[in-house]
């Protein structure tokens, strides 16, 4: 057994170290570190309610409005207020603009160089992926780089700047937009539209929706195996082997998200998993939500009390020279199981046929968290179009939302890459403890109390490691097709 | 002029926002003001062991190294140890890295308000023992010391904000590119001045409403944010309202108060961030340069002459009352 240590990992959100034992050329077990502690959690202690919306959406600058929606729902919770249906859609706009870009920016310039490294020199489709993808050269990276500049101008208006709005209230959001004001966001929405169906999809968002099977999706692949970045992931996919790399836990984690005024949510909430007669949908029960600390350096509690505990008494105690933890990362569980989240959990939770006959024959692995996505972007941009039009100017876009002195309140949501939590305990009018479990912290959770490996540590047993390499692309690739945001994780 | 940047203990946020930069073709842009990026944690191909060498070189000096970017405060705990933020795959602690690194570089530049004071990671009690690469707060310090210079003879640059804006952050990195930053370009503070000498409150739609003191009284009101919503705008140093974000964005646009993030020290104001603290009614923080008994006189005169138009659409998040209608030609 040789182990080796991996880091720094770029092109993932924050700091990430991973250790590797290996032989006979696979990963054998893997330990996951987050190397970094900024300590939110004791920052918000004692601090007025309201001001938590100036300082959870500073834990992360790539998925900001997130933490903004998660801890603005916690007080709404609290105050027990619904923003008006104006205020719904711009929030929803917000965030899917973010969650959206996000995923431009993950496709383009997090996961797809790894195709142009020097591994892959004397592969046939190697200088087509150093074309297209190759930092701060390939074309399409740089193609993608201004669309997600031109949609972040949606922020711009509809938060006034990105990251870090504080436009998300309890009570809806603070810019309302007038009629003018829709024209133009609506042209922004045709021009990311454009950027898709030309450059990603290389077909219409309206036909891609319609794939809704393996073999129909291998054949529009067929069709045109050059057109389109996504075509071309396909062809690397299929080359590469993808598909059977980086199974996860089989089990998957959505809070759903973007409410309407209807009471519903456009994707839908629950924990799906791997059954041997097929999959299953159980409903999110937000009380089996338990973090374990016992191999984090973080204290665990007094002796004889519970590891495992939900956010509402949850502990964050710095504890740096703990024996036997590696992180600082706790371990976050659903009914004592790991689970996994992102896009893929979404859409498996809302039974996308596709994706759903892709993880029947391949599991939750690299080849369907790329493709879930994508498809993604194909099924919420044209939300995001209704959602604008079903915006009334001249109406409220938000309500007043006075809290109250003490009580507790729950705020979730859907992150690009998975699902954040955040729980707050108010006492006389300041914050008691304040919790947040952040969608890298499922994923790239530790051990447990049991033993048990996090998400990550999971689909990592098995990576090829080819001779020679201290860095395996395999390895690479695996952990990038989950999208991770360390310093979320570890806040 | 190559560039390394690292991430020490922030959000990432200020590499999110660079990205956000108004440029058709992001790399292009950089090419042309002549800016090569060495390594940059979102940008770059090159992973660990790569990385690790080419830190090694530029630590050595065998790397010559133009400008060092650092993002995120700098975390000195526990105890000094610098053990809160380890620079993954190396064992070796993240302040270390950079003491390293800046006593090589020709410019050490701070981008963001974490790596400038500290910024959002040293508030509260300040967990993590978190500082500045020259400031803690508004007391010079910091990680590298008072007194430190670099090659070129600067101390350290702070393009300061949270996050900081993408342009704030290009002009720099070009005007060092072509030599044309001086000691004189540099605020107090080590801020570039062509971003710090103007205040937020400049260029702000909310002015005609500041101008009467017709103010907002909740989220998503169109008044003046500065009387009871906690705005400091009227003293903060930024162009915020004169270079727009993300299009056509600001804080003061996006329907909130200007909580000072260029300024040091601004994660703990002292009072909650949407809210104005006041004594005997007056606003405590009154505008730069304004003598608080003209504020006052001034304050209780325009009040008595607010229009109608003004007064109403102050308290409401459209217009409610247009503008009259009047001939605009003398005969
Ligand atoms: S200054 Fe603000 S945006 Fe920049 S890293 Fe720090 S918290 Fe993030
Ligand atoms: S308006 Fe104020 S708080 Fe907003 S970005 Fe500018 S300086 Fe920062």
């Amino acid at each position: 057994m040789s182990r080796l240590i991996v880091g720094p990992f770029n092109r993932v959100e924050g700091d990430l170290e991973v250790t590797l034992d290996c032989a006979d050329g696979v990963v054998r077990a893997a330990h996951v570190n987050a190397p970094m502690y900024r300590g939110f959690e004791q920052i918000l202690q004692g601090k007025l309610a309201h001001d938590a919306l100036v300082l959870v959406p500073r834990i992360c600058g790539i998925c900001s409005v997130s933490q903004s929606v998660a801890g603005a729902r916690a007080l709404a919770d609290l105050a027990r207020v619904v923003p008006p249906p104006n205020g719904q859609h711009a929030i929803n706009l917000m965030l899917a603009t973010e969650n959206l870009a996000d995923h431009l920016t993950h496709f383009y310039a997090f996961f797809m160089p790894d195709f142009c490294r020097p591994v892959y020199a004397d592969q046939p489709w190697h200088s087509e992926a150093q074309r297209r993808f190759l930092p701060g050269h390939g074309e399409q990276t740089r193609v993608a780089l201004a669309a997600r500049q031109r949609a972040f101008t949606l922020l711009g208006t509809l938060g006034g700047k990105w990251p870090h709005t504080q436009a998300i209230e309890p009570g809806g959001s603070t810019r309302a937009i007038d009629a003018a004001e829709r024209v133009r966001l609506r042209a922004k929405l045709r021009e990311w539209r454009a950027f898709l169906e030309q450059h990603l999809f290389a077909d219409t968002l309206e036909r891609v929706n319609a794939i809704d099977r393996l073999d129909a999706l291998w054949r529009w692949h067929a069709q045109q195996p050059e057109a389109g970045d996504l075509r071309f992931f396909l062809t690397l996919a299929r080359a590469t082997g993808l598909a059977g790399l980086g199974a996860g836990p089989g089990r998957c984690l959505s809070y759903g998200t973007y409410p309407q005024p209807d009471g519903t949510l456009a994707l839908p909430a629950g924990v799906w998993q791997m059954q041997p007669g097929g999959a299953q949908v159980l409903p999110l029960q937000t009380d089996c939500i338990s973090e374990d600390a016992s191999r984090s350096w973080l204290e665990s509690g007094r002796a004889g009390e519970p590891v495992a505990r939900h956010p509402w008494s949850g502990l964050t105690r710095p504890a740096p020279d703990k024996a036997d933890a590696y992180t600082w990362n706790k371990a976050p569980r659903w009914a004592g199981q790991v689970v996994e989240t992102g896009a893929l959990a979404r859409q498996l939770v809302a039974g996308q046929p596709l994706l759903s006959e892709a993880v029947a024959q391949h599991g939750c692995t690299v080849l369907t968290r790329v493709l879930a996505r994508a498809l993604e972007l194909a099924q919420v941009l044209p939300q995001m179009e209704q959602w604008l039009r079903a915006i009334r100017p001249g109406e409220p876009f938000c309500i007043p939302a006075p809290l109250p002195e003490s009580g507790q309140g729950m705020g979730l949501t859907e992150a690009a890459r998975g699902s954040l939590g955040h729980w707050v305990v108010l006492q006389q009018g300041r914050i008691a403890n304040y919790q947040i479990v952040a969608p890298t912290s499922w994923n790239f959770s530790p051990r447990d109390a049991a033993g048990v490996p996090g998400a990550l540590e999971q689909a990592l047993v098995g990576a090829p490691v080819r001779p020679g390499e201290d860095t395996p692309v395999a390895v690479q690739h695996i952990v990038r097709s989950f999208d991770p945001c360390m310093v979320c994780t570890v806040h | 002029m190559n560039v390394l940047w690292l991430q020490a203990g922030g959000c990432g946020g200020c590499s999110m926002s660079l990205l956000c930069a108004d440029t058709p073709d992001f790399h292009a842009h950089l090419r042309a003001a002549g800016i090569e990026l060495l390594w940059h944690p979102s940008l770059s191909l090159a992973s660990g062991s790569e990385v690790l060498e080419l830190l090694q070189r530029c630590a050595d000096g065998r790397q010559p190294l133009d400008a060092l970017c650092i993002e995120g405060s700098l975390l000195r705990g526990p105890n000094g140890t610098g053990r809160f933020h380890v620079l993954a795959g190396t064992g070796v602690p993240m302040i270390d890295w950079v003491r390293r690194l800046a006593a090589r570089a020709r410019h050490v530049v701070a981008v963001g308000s974490c790596a400038a004071w500290g910024g959002v990671t040293a508030a509260g009690d300040n967990p993590t023992d978190a500082c500045g690469l020259q400031y803690e707060d508004e007391r010079p310090g910091g990680l590298l010391g008072a007194e430190f210079r670099s090659a070129s003879g600067l101390p350290v640059i702070n393009i300061a904000g949270c996050p900081t804006h993408p342009s704030w952050v290009l002009d720099t990195l070009a005007a060092l590119a072509a030599d044309e930053l001086t000691a004189a370009d540099l605020d107090t503070l080590a801020r570039p001045r062509f971003y710090a000498d103007q205040l937020v409150h400049h260029g702000c739609t909310r002015n005609e409403y500041y101008e009467f003191k017709a103010s907002a009284e909740k989220p998503s009101d169109l008044g003046c944010l500065m009387e009871h919503m906690g705005c400091k705008g009227t003293q903060v140093h930024a162009d915020c309202n004169i270079r727009l974000w993300n299009g056509e964005g600001s804080c003061t646009r996006g329907g909130y108060a200007c909580i000072a993030c260029t300024e040091p020290g601004f994660q703990e104001p002292g009072h909650a961030f949407d809210q104005t603290p006041k004594f005997a009614g007056i606003p405590i923080g009154l505008p730069t340069d304004m003598p608080k008994a003209w504020f006052i006189a001034l304050a209780s005169l325009s009040k008595s002459a607010t229009p109608k138009r003004v007064r109403d659409n102050a308290v409401a998040d459209h217009l409610v009352q247009k503008p009259a209608l009047r001939r605009t030609r003398t005969k």
